[in-house]
This record gives C-alpha cells, sequence and structure tokens, in this order.
C-alpha cells in the first residue's frame, strides 16, 4: 500500500468522521440543535481531527524513523573488509540505499519479482540490469552489498505495511474514541479552539525550529573547518588566496570589508532616497499621485537581482569608469564597489521607502494636527513630531534593506568582479563574503578540504554580522523611541 | 444656578474675531450656512449644539486647521482683529501661533514634558537663550496648573502622564506661543470628572489672558465656564447671546428644545 492511498484512506475515513460526528450530535438533541454546546459542525471537526491528526502524525515520525531504524539492522551485514579503500560506511549505506532504489525501477518495469530474485544469485549482472532501469552505480557491486540492499527492500516493504496497519489502527481508534464523547453538552467548540492553538504553536516552533537547525549545522561544519585550518588565520590574516592545491591562506578581512564597503554605499544611497521619497508619500502627495506613485516605487523590488547586475554590468559600470575613475585617476577598471554600492542602493529603495511610508502614516493624525496648530510647517511636522514618533520603524526598515544588501550576491559578482582585496579606493573592484562562499562551493571541490569547508565559516561570520546588526538596531530603538499611542 | 452670573464687563470688551457669512463646503456638502459670529476679548465663548451641527467645523475654521482638508472650502468674511483671515498674502502658518488650539483627545507630542511645552516657542523662536526658554516653560505649566505635578519629572515622556495631566499639558503647550485667542474643540470629553473640574478652572483663568472659544456637549460646562454661547444646528447658527440668557430664557424654539433635552 503507498504512502499516497494510505492518506486518502484516512482522510476519507475523517470525512466520513465529520458527518457522522455531526449527525449524531444532532440526533443526541433530537434534532432541536439550540440545546447543543456548540454549532454541529465543531463536532463534526472534533471527530475528523482525532481521526487524522494523530494517523498523520504518527505517519510523519514514522517516515523519519524508518530509514535511520533499517540501516542501523543493516549495517551490520557489511563487513568492515567490504568497505573500500578510503571510503566509509555512510558511503556504502549510500550505495545500498541507490541500489535498492534501482531494484525498485526494475521491479516497476515490469520484470517482476522472479527476476530479483534471480538478480540475488547472479549479482554479476546487477549492474547492467540497474543501469536498464535508468539507476547507474558506480563500481563493481559486491554481494554483500547486494544481500543488504535486498533485506534493505524487504525490510522497507514490511515497515510501510506495518506503517498503514497502525496508521489505520490509529484512525480508527480516534474516530471511535471521538464520536462516542459526542453528546449535547460535550464543548466541542472549545476543543476546536485548542486545537487551532496547537497548529499555530507547532507553525511558529517549525520557523525557530529551522533556525536552530540551520545555525547548528553551521557551526558543526565551522568547527569541522577549524580543525584543518587554523582559526588564528582566518580571523587575523589579511590575504584571501585560496587554492585548492592546498597551501591557500582565508583570511577573512578583505571579504567582510567588500561587504561593508559595498552595503555601506548601497545604504547611503538608499537611505535618504527611500526615506524623502516615503515622507512625499505619506505627508504632501494627493491620493491619486500616491495611488501611482507608491507602486512605481514598489516595482523597483520586483526586478530580479540578475537584471540589475546586468544594469550594473553593462551601464553603471562603464559609465563610472568613463566619467569619473579615469578622470580621477582613481582606477580602470568598471567593476567597482561604487558600481555594484549604487545599483544596490537603487535595489533597496523600494525596502526603505515602502515600509517606512506605512509607518509614517501609522502615526496617528492628532500628532500632526496638535503641532500643525501650533504654527508648525509640515516639514518641521515631519522633522521634529513625525519622525520620532516613527523611529523604530523606519530604524527597522532600514535594517531590512542593510539586511537584504549584505546578502546580495547577483550585483557584487556582476557589479563589483570578484577579486578580494583591502583598499578604500571605491572605484577599485572588490568582493563580498557571499560571493566567495558561491565560488568556494561551485565547480568540482572536495567536500573535505579547508577551502570548501571555509564557506560554512563565512557563513556563519555573515550570519554574526547580521545578527550584531540586529541587536544594535534593537538597542538603538529602545534608546530613542517616543512612544505613542 | 449662581454660575450663570451675568458678567457686565463683556459688553464694553473688544471683539477679538468677526464673523461675517461664513460658509464651509466639504466637497458639495454645506456644512456650515451663513454664520455671523462675534469672538469677544478675554471672553469664554461656547460653541454648543448637537454632534454634526458644524461647530468643531467652524472652530477648525477659525485657525485655518481646516487648510489640512483637500476637499474643504471656506467663503464669507472671517476676520481677527479686522484682518481677514483668509486673504491670500496671511501665512497660515503663523495665524496658527496666533490661534491656538486645544484638541478633543489629549496629543502630547513622543517627546519629553519640557520638549512639549518648548516646541512652540522654539519653532517660533520666541525665546533668545535656555534661561529663557526654561522660565517660557515654567511659567506655562504654572498656568496650565500641572507645575506641581510635573516640576520634578520634566524629562519624562509628555505620553506617561494620566489623560487629565496630558490635556493640560496640551493647554500648557498651546499658550506656550503666547497665543490671542484659544480654541478648544471639547477638551473635557476624554476626561473623568476630577480632571474635567481641574481643566474647566483652569479655563476661567486663563480668560483673564487670552479670548477662549471652546466647543462642548456638555451643556452645563457650557453654563459654567462661558460668558457667550452660541447654539448650532444642522449648520446653522440658530442663536447666539450671552450665556446666562441662552440658558435662562433662549429666544429660539430650537435653543430651548436642545437645552432642555428634546433635540441632539
Amino acid at each position: 500500500m503507498s504512502i499516497g492511498l494510505l492518506l486518502l484512506i484516512i482522510l476519507g475515513l475523517g470525512l466520513a468522521g465529520w458527518l457522522v460526528g455531526r449527525q449524531r450530535a444532532v440526533a443526541s438533541v433530537a434534532g432541536d440543535i439550540r440545546k447543543l454546546h456548540s454549532l454541529p459542525g465543531y463536532y463534526g471537526h472534533t471527530v475528523f481531527l482525532m481521526t487524522t491528526v494523530p494517523a498523520f502524525l504518527l505517519m510523519i515520525a514514522w517516515t523519519l524513523a524508518q530509514p535511520v531504524v533499517i540501516e542501523s539492522r543493516i549495517a551490520d551485514m557489511i563487513a568492515t573488509s567490504d568497505i573500500p579503500e578510503g571510503s566509509s560506511r555512510g558511503l556504502v549505506m549510500a550505495d545500498v540505499r541507490r541500489i535498492a532504489d534501482g531494484l525498485d525501477a526494475v521491479v516497476a518495469r515490469g520484470e517482476g519479482d522472479a527476476t530479483l530474485a534471480a538478480v540475488g544469485v547472479e549479482g554479476a549482472d546487477i549492474r547492467a540490469r540497474l543501469a536498464e532501469a535508468g539507476v547507474a552505480v558506480g563500481g563493481e557491486v559486491k554481494p554483500s552489498v547486494l544481500a543488504a540492499a535486498l533485506e534493505y527492500r524487504a525490510l522497507s516493504g514490511t515497515a510501510l505495511t506495518a506503517l498503514a496497519a497502525v496508521a489505520l489502527i490509529l484512525a480508527l481508534a480516534g474516530l471511535g474514541w471521538s464520536i462516542s464523547r459526542i453528546q449535547g453538552e460535550y464543548r466541542a467548540r472549545n476543543a476546536t479552539e485548542a486545537f487551532v492553538m496547537w497548529l499555530l504553536i507547532g507553525c511558529s516552533l517549525i520557523a525557530v525550529l529551522t533556525t536552530v537547525g540551520i545555525i547548528a549545522s553551521l557551526v558543526f561544519e565551522t568547527a569541522h573547518f577549524f580543525r584543518l585550518y587554523p582559526a588564528a588565520d582566518f580571523f587575523f590574516s589579511a590575504t584571501w588566496n585560496p587554492k585548492f592545491g592546498g597551501g591557500s591562506s582565508l583570511g577573512i578581512w578583505p571579504l567582510v570589508w567588500g561587504t561593508l564597503y559595498v552595503s555601506a554605499i548601497s545604504l547611503v544611497v538608499a537611505v535618504p532616497v527611500g526615506l524623502m521619497s516615503a515622507i512625499y508619500l505619506a505627508e504632501y502627495a494627493s491620493k491619486r499621485t500616491r495611488s501611482w506613485v507608491k507602486p512605481a516605487i514598489e516595482i523597483l523590488a520586483g526586478i530580479p537581482t540578475i537584471v540589475y547586475g546586468l544594469f550594473a554590468l553593462i551601464t553603471v559600470g562603464p559609465l563610472l569608469r568613463d566619467w569619473f575613475a579615469q578622470p580621477l585617476g582613481l582606477g580602470s577598471s568598471s567593476s567597482s564597489v561604487m558600481t555594484a554600492g549604487l545599483v544596490m542602493g537603487i535595489m533597496v529603495i523600494p525596502f526603505v521607502s515602502s515600509l517606512s511610508d506605512d509607518i509614517i502614516n501609522a502615526v496617528p493624525q492628532s500628532l500632526r494636527d496638535g503641532s500643525l496648530g501650533l504654527g508648525a510647517t509640515s516639514s518641521e511636522t515631519v522633522r521634529q513630531v513625525v519622525l520620532p514618533a516613527a523611529l523604530p520603524g523606519i530604524v527597522g526598515a532600514v535594517l531590512l534593506a542593510a539586511s537584504r544588501a549584505i546578502g546580495e550576491t547577483m550585483i557584487v559578482v556582476m557589479g563589483a568582479g570578484a577579486a578580494a582585496k583591502l583598499s578604500l579606493n571605491p572605484f577599485e573592484a572588490m568582493t563580498t563574503v557571499t560571493v566567495k562562499i558561491v565560488s568556494q562551493l561551485t565547480g568540482d571541490t572536495e567536500f573535505a578540504s579547508p577551502e570548501t569547508l571555509v564557506a560554512f565559516a563565512l557563513g556563519l561570520t555573515l550570519f554574526t554580522l547580521t545578527l550584531g546588526l540586529n541587536i544594535l538596531a534593537l538597542y538603538i530603538v529602545r534608546k530613542y523611541r517616543e512612544q505613542y499611542e | 444656578m449662581k454660575d450663570l452670573v451675568m458678567e457686565t464687563r463683556v459688553d464694553v470688551q473688544t471683539v477679538k474675531i468677526e464673523a461675517r457669512k461664513a460658509q464651509v463646503f466639504y466637497g458639495t456638502n454645506h456644512a456650515i450656512k451663513d454664520v455671523d459670529v462675534d469672538i469677544l476679548d478675554k471672553t469664554v465663548t461656547a460653541f454648543i449644539g448637537p454632534s454634526g451641527c458644524g461647530k468643531s467645523t467652524f472652530l477648525r475654521c477659525l485657525n485655518r486647521m481646516n487648510d489640512t482638508i483637500a476637499s474643504c472650502r471656506v467663503e464669507g468674511k472671517i476676520t481677527l482683529e479686522g484682518e481677514d483671515i483668509y486673504d491670500p498674502r496671511v501665512d497660515p502658518v503663523q495665524l496658527r501661533a496666533k490661534i491656538g488650539m486645544v484638541f478633543q483627545k489629549p496629543n502630547p507630542f513622543p517627546k519629553s514634558i519640557y520638549d512639549n511645552v518648548a516646541y512652540g516657542p522654539k519653532i517660533h523662536g520666541l525665546t533668545r537663550n535656555k534661561a529663557e526658554l526654561d522660565q517660557v516653560v515654567e511659567s506655562c505649566l504654572r498656568k496650565a496648573a500641572l507645575w506641581n505635578e510635573v516640576k520634578d519629572r520634566l524629562h519624562a515622556p509628555g505620553t506617561g502622564l494620566s489623560g487629565g495631566q496630558q490635556q493640560r499639558l496640551c493647554i500648557a503647550r498651546a499658550i506656550a506661543t503666547s497665543p490671542e485667542v484659544l480654541l478648544m474643540d471639547e477638551p473635557c470629553s476624554a476626561l473623568d470628572p476630577i480632571a474635567t473640574a481641574q481643566v474647566e478652572e483652569l479655563i476661567d483663568e486663563l480668560r483673564s489672558q487670552f479670548s477662549v472659544v471652546i466647543v462642548t456637549h456638555s451643556m452645563q460646562q457650557a453654563a459654567r465656564v462661558s460668558q457667550k454661547t452660541a447654539f448650532f444646528h444642522l449648520g446653522n447658527l440658530v442663536e447666539f447671546g450671552e450665556t446666562s440668557q441662552i440658558f435662562t430664557n433662549p429666544r429660539d424654539p430650537r435653543t430651548e428644545s436642545y437645552i432642555t433635552g428634546r433635540i441632539g
């Protein structure tokens, strides 16, 4: 029985339960639904939820646990001598899984279980057969590995049957129990409410746990990196020069400097322009102007970053080189920090302006009236009353723009180049942390060398950087917040 | 009704604001029709009337706060000391400094108590140095009967005060620009009876220095604090006269119906 079919059956049971539950509730008060504690539908809901939710949860837990359990049972079947030189048990187990999947494909091609049994005997043939079914297996298949794969298939099949049985029993038990509870005064409405709360808690937990998981994996791989490469060199060296042959120098400072430099330039562009256009939209523009200017600005946010990258590469870069960098004698490269910073600044304008506009609009009109009533002009009112009141939100908007700028990759690759350098000259090519993460992880790379693993250390550094920015902003907001009701 | 003692001084006082055939339109809606009112100096004038009768709208015409509403249009003549306030040469920003306003809901700025009061003097450059500004702030807070309650925490946020204190802070803020007229739009409607009593007492004291116009829903309040009363109904000024006369001997049947509780 496949998982999909099982899901359908349980869902069907749930729906049937909904109908039965509703009917039973109505019948328990002889059709007078005013005597029920809750609306009849709620009784249906409780039955549906009790039938499906535990069964689904079980299925999720089971499918997560199943591979782990099965592999621990099979692992013993492969002797240490069967593991090739330079490989690990984990890699062999991956082979086992692939062969098992391949066997599934063979069976699916209609060659039946009889063939499969034969395959078990004449193991040498297995590669050709798997290749026929579209599964490529590298290297000779050892008999023990094949045996393990067959066992893996068998166990998986048994496990699936067992899962189906247990899930169905659970669903039926839930169905029976919840139907038996239904009578007129059963508080089905409150029970549904409690379920909704748990659903919401569950969803927020998923978000939190994912973050924790990402951080954990970053920390884990970073620790791995620091075992291969001295942390002191990473943090205190000022050169970035990875060599895949070994002997590379992986100092983070050129990258951090590039990131901060590009982001700073982009914020210098985006914050004043975005904030002032937000003020215009919120305080000065008529409703009609606002209704077309605001969407027009927001279109900027919808342009893919690669298009901005093209703009930087083709237009802004050469322009800056020909009109500023060369005449001023500051460089002759069309890729420069300034190019990437300017284009990125344009990209993040809508983040600043759109959010700030909403925040400024949320400042109560009574504060503006109060200030205007004292004889202040509109701009005095904005400067002295509206902006201080909107400050926390504006700082949030700027931060969002900052984290967009720090995390941006494509514009930097195309606008600022990929050369890691420590320089103050804004017309020189530099690069950022994100660009280097991409370049260290793409291509044919071995996943155990410091040159690759450094990407995780870079990722963690970037994460720490943005976290630090967030904390700083929270502090600023707390300190300078001017609260209004 | 001993509050309704006739103020004989009223008759000899000068006219501060004079409205003749004032009309207000919101789009095509004719909200105020042919209003003629004389606001006297050093007098409290109350505007009463049922909700939606236009009294707040008319009040907001007097310092051109209606300019901030795009669809609003004012016609007729309103003068401040003989000068037409809707004349194109008049700067509404300067006008509002001369005609202060206190709103229905206390709206202290999200700033310290000190900065709230200092706001007007600062933007108009009324003081030459910090010491002078300190003095202005103190005297305004004293006039608003708030000084004793806040003198130890002038730099605490104004929004942290209680509702009544906030409203007195807003009054202090309004008088800090030394206006000639103080407009109050239902200043006590968000306050409890004790705070209301304090603000009313304050209004009575302010009368010695300013001309005060107050919009109120409470007829008792109008009777207690004002010397002149204007009754508005459906955008018309129905009756305008001495408070004591309006409340004891109204000439118009509509006024009588309203003050006896039959309409509104």
